[in-house]
């Protein structure tokens, strides 16, 4: 079971191995976590009802009727991939940021740059961020914008990412030990739980 | 070897290093919350397992509670449930909660250095990204999200691969008029809000060492909007001084362990990092943003840039002004200010509130602003009384409110409504952060307390004759 320090029982999330899907397009720099996921929705005590709410008040009016012009709510998009612009995710931990990006059904963000906080809570979540060059995120925009019905490939066991009508492709970065952990659904709690004695050890001789 | 402060603190707490993965981390301290903690303890439930330190871990409620009457049941359905969630969860797991109407309530991280919670090198996390504020006292700070609070309620720890270094110097005297909050929105504007992704920054140079804790806690809490993982300052005197007998300080034997540990809390002097920044403090102006994230801000005087002297695209740049309302090559001097919000874990505590009692005594507040005051915290709360600032006030038309997270996120009834502009001291001014469509100005508490007094943006060396 992948790196082999623990057995996990409990799988946190849909495994993800290989992903070909249209896309999204949201050329849009610097999207914020309030833009993901505005402050009000988390009032919420359970994960239930993110997907709807992402990308809220970029998406409907205050009288809930949808917003003609953003993209999600144009069916000439869809699909399991959002492209964003560079800086994506920044602001908040708030993890129901992912948790919306994931609910509404996205498995995979592509971007030039990430923010950090919010990259680590998708790759906890299993939403794969995947960060490109900028030239390849033209490319992809261009590619999408040209076809909505063009197909991308995220193959996270090779790293790669693919323009399957040209074949243009790009590797992108991961830690071995979050790949794994995606690519078997697994997540951190019952590794630190199998070495509860050494940490309980270490903590008796921290000054604090 | 020679080391940073960032990699003594570090290497102090890891347990565990993972080949191609991250290091295990242990955590001295975890802050928590009502609104990033209610799924993180379901999924303990759901697990089977307690939480294994509790005398670690310190609830407050802030983000949804109300800043009047809060004598009165929450009106809002949602926000009492997750309050209610959080005392139910404290109390299943023996967690010290101080929710509503508890002495000990405020903001988390106003009342996590108030009580000694925060100490020096320690390792502090939160479901809440202006965790880096505790970075102030030496410690690595840093906000978390639910997955992560579930870990570290459950094991104490965290998997995070170590960040790279960062340091920010800047030197130099500021002038009349310039906070902490100007150095912080001056070292942004440089950066901008992705420049320090990836780093973990410290804060070095006369200026931080002649701040006072409060105002190093507003730099160290603003690290988040450029980016960093965190930020932090090395203690010394004024440190030491502040933590030393604060009720949840280390005591007797304990605190003398801890001071030992502490001395040792400084870079190294040939210490090396992967990055290095130099700025004259002298040359920070008193600082406003004019944009939708905190990184786009300038000197008060200055105009408003163009598109082509911005980083960034310029769609983005037009959207950004578009929702504000402005304009390249305006100055935002004159601009009508409809409401001014004073509080915040960036610039809610006693020195800030002094700050603005300063500016106004003797003025009125202007007939067309609204005006919140929201104080981090009880103490807080108290202090303005005790010290007379509270008659100021009133006497200059403002009324105090009680501690919450209030208008910085608009989670409770505190919202700008839409298209209003607001002069405000928190940390974010991204589209609809204070309430859908509400536009935002981030700025010190001279430039907030300017703003209440003329209803315009005003450069508060207008109206200073004498700092506090």
């Amino acid at each position: 079971m992948g790196h082999g320090l623990w057995t996990n029982k409990i799988m946190a999330y849909d495994k993800f191995n290989i992903l070909t899907s249209t896309a999204v397009p949201l050329p849009i720099e610097n999207v914020d976590t309030d833009q993901l996921i505005p402050a009000r929705f988390l009032k919420a005590t359970e994960r239930v009802g993110f997907g709807d709410n992402l990308f809220r008040d970029w998406r409907y009016n205050p009288d809930n009727t949808p917003k003609k012009d953003f993209v999600l709510n144009n069916p000439t998009f869809s699909g399991k991939i959002l492209v964003g612009g560079k800086n994506f995710g920044s602001g908040s931990s708030r993890e129901h940021a992912a948790w919306a990006v994931y609910d509404y059904g996205f498995r995979c963000v592509v971007s030039s740059f990430f923010a950090d906080i919010f990259r680590n809570n998708c790759l906890n979540i299993g939403v794969l961020p995947v960060q490109v060059s900028p030239e390849f995120s033209e490319k992809i925009f261009s590619a999408v914008f040209a076809d909505p019905k063009t197909e991308i490939e995220v193959n996270l066991t090779k790293q790669t990412i693919t323009l399957l009508s040209t074949g243009e492709k790009e590797t992108f970065d991961i830690s071995p030990y979050k790949k794994d952990n995606m690519t078997n659904g697994f997540d951190d709690i019952d590794y630190l739980q199998s070495i509860k004695t050494e940490i309980q050890e270490f903590a008796e001789n921290l000054p604090l | 070897m020679s080391k940073t402060l960032f990699d003594k603190v570090w290497d102090t707490h890891v347990i565990r290093k993972i080949e191609g993965g991250p290091d295990v981390l242990f955590i001295d301290r975890h802050l928590i919350h009502e609104v990033t903690s209610p799924v993180a303890f379901l999924g303990l439930k759901t697990r089977g397992i307690k939480v294994l330190y509790p005398e670690r871990t310190f609830a407050t409620a802030d983000h949804n509670t109300p800043t009047i009457n809060q004598h009165l049941p929450v009106a809002d359905p949602l926000s009492a449930n997750q309050l209610k969630a959080l005392e139910s969860n404290s109390n299943e797991y023996g967690i010290s909660y101080w929710g509503l109407g508890h002495q000990k309530n405020g903001i988390v991280h106003v009342v996590g250095p108030e009580y000694g919670i925060t100490q020096p090198g320690a390792t502090i996390v939160c479901g809440d990204s202006h965790t880096s504020t505790h970075g102030a006292f030496g410690a690595i700070a840093f906000g978390i999200g639910t997955s992560e609070v579930e870990m570290v309620l459950a094991t104490q720890c965290i998997m995070q691969p170590k960040p790279k270094k960062m340091r920010i110097n800047v030197n130099g005297k500021l002038g009349v008029g310039v906070t902490p909050k100007d150095v912080a929105l001056f070292i942004i504007s440089q950066l901008t809000t992705s420049g320090a992704t990836g780093y973990f920054v410290e804060y070095a140079g006369d200026v931080f060492e002649n701040m006072s804790m409060e105002g190093r806690m507003t730099v160290c809490n603003l690290s988040i909007e450029m980016g960093a993982r965190g930020g932090m300052i090395a203690p010394d005197e004024t440190t030491i001084n502040y933590v030393k007998g604060r009720e949840f300080s280390p005591k007797g034997e304990a605190w003398d362990r801890a001071l030992a540990y502490y001395k040792t809390l400084k870079t190294d002097p040939d210490a090396v990092f992967d990055k290095e920044l130099t700025f004259d403090g002298s040359k920070i102006e008193p600082m406003i943003t004019y944009g939708t994230n905190p990184g786009m801000g300038m000197g008060i005087s200055h105009d408003i840039p163009d598109a082509a002297h911005v980083e960034g695209g310029a769609a983005t740049y037009a959207k950004s002004l578009g929702y504000m309302g402005f304009h390249e090559g305006e100055s935002m001097i004159g601009k009508k200010v409809d409401f001014v919000f004073v509080g915040s874990c960036t610039n809610g505590r006693i020195e800030d509130f002094r700050a603005f009692t300063s500016l106004v005594k003797g003025k009125h507040k202007a007939d067309d602003v609204t005006v919140w005051l929201v104080p981090g915290s009880h103490i807080v709360e108290q202090q303005i009384k005790a010290e007379g600032l509270l008659d100021i006030l009133t006497e200059a038309g403002f009324t105090l409110r009680q501690p919450g997270c209030s208008a910085c996120l608009a989670m409770n009834d505190d919202k700008i409504p839409a298209g209003k502009y607001a002069v405000s001291t928190s940390n974010r001014n991204f589209e609809g952060r204070q309430g859908p469509g509400a536009r935002t100005m981030l700025a010190s508490p001279l430039v907030a307390a300017a703003a209440a007094v003329t209803g315009v943006v005003t450069d508060p060396r207008e109206l200073i004759e004498e700092l506090v």
